[in-house]
């Protein structure tokens, strides 16, 4: 079972090849990956310092280019698969048809695998992508279950890669407008969701705190509440005479109990989220998940989940929660 | 002056009793719109009308002169969700909008010709050609995109025998989610949720906590707060390239604005503003590259 970490910058992927990872995925500092952050991401130098050095250990370096290309920029997407060829990664992850296309075209050498953001989750989808543009991997949504995600490994040839820890999307990827519908920019278009730039923390004077998305009222938080990033999906808002998080509370995925089901299921990699988050932070989730993936194939049967790591992730994760998501029950 | 395009009644997205469901298609019978879309798009517990029981609608709708295009679910979790999108591309009667790509690859292997629905991504003219070229022969634009990007995306293509149909009237689709937050909201598991969205024809309204409509919850969608309406600039729309306008079921006043929007093809717009007169709360952002909720005045 492959452990596929994400880095942000050349320190976080220092951090995850020496704690561990046996793959790192990247982007570049522009629109065409889900992570276009100010400060993050490559330029083309720093990803071949980054390859470079992950190779010298024999690791490997994915390039996302997983967000939709668009008429006025298209230039910038073909030009992002001609540089992840030309640095010679180790394949690319991609959700768009048009750039998968012109990636199998142009270099049919340069593995591919589907991105999240293309939200496949069955048989067909993924024999769909495996035929046109030969995919050899394909990462699943985070809206499958458990149940779910172990038949669609027995129906299918293409390998699997599932989210192991990590930002929770509780929207099928790739199918969500919500950010965009506020503020213009959608994962999709813009590879953000809920952008910085749109952002208001407003003091109150009571002492509490008011998060705004472009003007929206996200959450309300009273004094000496702990407050979250306004996410729009993670916020407070009213129904009917109920006020709450209607969609989601701020929790992270955490499937750590769930690795040996997931091994015998015959997923190919997990994939842990936060190319945003520090080098620090991908240094201690990464030497967890190596752990726990090592004692899950040293012996799968009497494979314990150690309290330790629990804690651990715990304490990294947004709002202190952790949450099975979508592979449990509850949520199905 | 341009020429008019058709008129499209896109799939229903809420789940209504079977009865006004009927009710509904039958006064659709007798509107003036051309292309109706059948099916279940939002979640596979909706069985109020079984597939053969939309075939059977649609045999009506087609008897009334209407072309009918069956819809698939959109997002799909579970092998027996798989099999009703694989009985409806095996009708053998109906074209067959695609929500899925899972739909477009049974469509395809079938050397079938297909319609893309609005949750079908293409974003540029190489996915759209690509399509295209293995059966696609009219796709519905994706909701977030702009005018701008539909006029370049068909000058990227320029495929004579490919329809294009613009969302212009309802309210926008913008996430589907493994959460069901109606049943949440009824504080039941999805698997137990009573099918409640029953009992919201139009979903349930979402407020901001200062009592701004931002949302609405509809099963495992989310949908905008505001109903979208592009009717007062179809010709935009057209001029664009828009072949087909979609309305978006609504519970009450659908027949109506059918008409209205008709006459207005026709040269007179007086009923089409006066419906639109009615509905202040509406929004026209994205296709003026804006964000989703707004709304600018551009009028004609």
């Amino acid at each position: 079972m492959e452990l596929v970490c994400p880095a942000g910058s050349l320190p976080a992927l220092h951090a995850a090849v020496d704690a561990g990872a046996d793959t790192v995925y990247t982007g570049l500092k522009d629109a065409t990956n889900a992570r276009h952050f100010a400060g993050l991401n490559f330029t083309p130098d720093r990803l071949a310092e980054g390859i470079a050095y992950a190779h010298g250990k024999g690791r490997r370096v994915l390039m996302a280019i997983n967000t939709y290309a668009q008429p006025d920029t298209w230039s910038q997407w073909t030009a992002a698969v001609d540089q992840a060829a030309g640095l010679g990664v180790d394949g690319v992850i991609i959700a768009d048809a048009g750039v998968l296309g012109y990636a199998a075209d142009h270099y049919p050498d340069l593995p591919r695998h589907l991105s999240v953001q293309a939200s496949a989750t069955s048989p067909e989808a993924l024999a769909f992508y495996r035929q046109q543009f030969g995919i050899r991997r394909a990462v699943l949504p985070r809206v499958l279950s458990l149940a779910q995600v172990t038949r669609l490994a027995e129906d299918t040839d293409v390998e699997l890669e599932v989210f192991g820890f990590g930002s929770l999307c509780i929207m099928a990827e790739g199918r969500c407008l919500l950010s965009s519908y506020a503020t213009g920019e959608s994962p999709n278009t813009a590879g953000a969701c809920s952008p910085a730039a749109y952002v208001r923390w407003e003091d109150q004077p009571d002492g509490g705190l008011e998060t705004r998305l472009n003007g929206v009222l996200i959450d309300r938080f009273g004094p000496g509440e702990r407050a979250g990033y306004p996410t729009l999906c993670k916020g407070r808002f009213q129904v009917g005479d109920r006020m709450g998080h209607i969609l989601e509370e701020p929790t992270s995925l955490n499937t750590l109990e769930l690795l040996p089901d997931l091994r015998n299921a015959g997923i190919a990699a997990i994939k842990l989220e936060g190319r945003q988050r520090s080098p620090a932070y991908v240094a201690q989730v990464t030497a967890i998940w190596r752990a726990a993936i090592d004692a899950c194939i040293a012996n799968r049967d009497s494979y314990q989940l150690r309290e330790q790591w629990q804690a651990a992730l715990s304490r990294l994760s947004e709002g202190s929660q952790t949450t099975l998501g979508a592979y449990h029950r509850p949520w199905q | 002056m341009p020429e008019s395009p058709k008129l499209a009644l896109g799939p229903c997205q809420y789940f209504w009793p079977r009865a006004e469901v009927e009710r509904f298609y039958a006064e659709v019978a007798e509107s003036p719109v051309d292309i109706v879309y059948l099916g279940e798009t939002v979640c596979a517990k909706r069985r109020e009308l079984r597939p053969e029981d939309w075939l059977a609608l649609a045999r009506e709708l087609a008897n009334a002169g209407k072309e009918v295009v069956l819809s698939t679910l959109t997002l799909i979790e579970a092998r027996s969700e798989m099999g009703v999108v694989r009985r409806l591309c095996d009708n053998g009667e109906f074209m067959v909008e695609a929500n899925d790509m899972a739909a477009v690859q049974l469509l395809h292997e079938r050397g079938l010709p297909f319609i893309t629905g609005p949750s079908v991504n293409i974003y540029n003219a190489a996915t759209l050609a690509r399509y295209h070229s293995l059966g696609l022969r009219r796709w519905v634009m994706p909701v977030e995109l702009d005018r701008d990007a539909l006029v370049a995306i068909l000058a990227g293509t320029e495929l004579p025998d490919l329809e294009t149909e613009v969302l212009a009237h309802g309210r926008l689709p913008l996430a589907w989610s493994a959460r069901c937050f109606t049943a949440r909201y009824h504080d039941l598991p999805k698997d137990q949720c009573g099918l409640r969205c029953i009992e919201a024809p139009e979903g349930l309204a979402v407020h901001t906590r200062e009592g701004e409509r931002f949302l609405t919850i509809n099963g495992i969608q989310t949908q905008s707060g505001h109903i979208c309406n592009l009717l007062p600039a179809w010709r935009e729309l057209v001029d664009a390239g828009a072949d087909i306008l979609r309305l978006s079921p609504l519970p009450t006043g659908t027949a109506a604005r059918l008409e209205a929007v008709r006459e207005a093809f026709r040269g007179n717009d007086a009923a089409l503003a006066a419906i639109n007169a009615q509905q202040p709360e509406t929004c026209n952002g994205y296709w003026y590259g804006q964000p989703g909720m707004t709304r600018l005045d551009t009028n004609r």
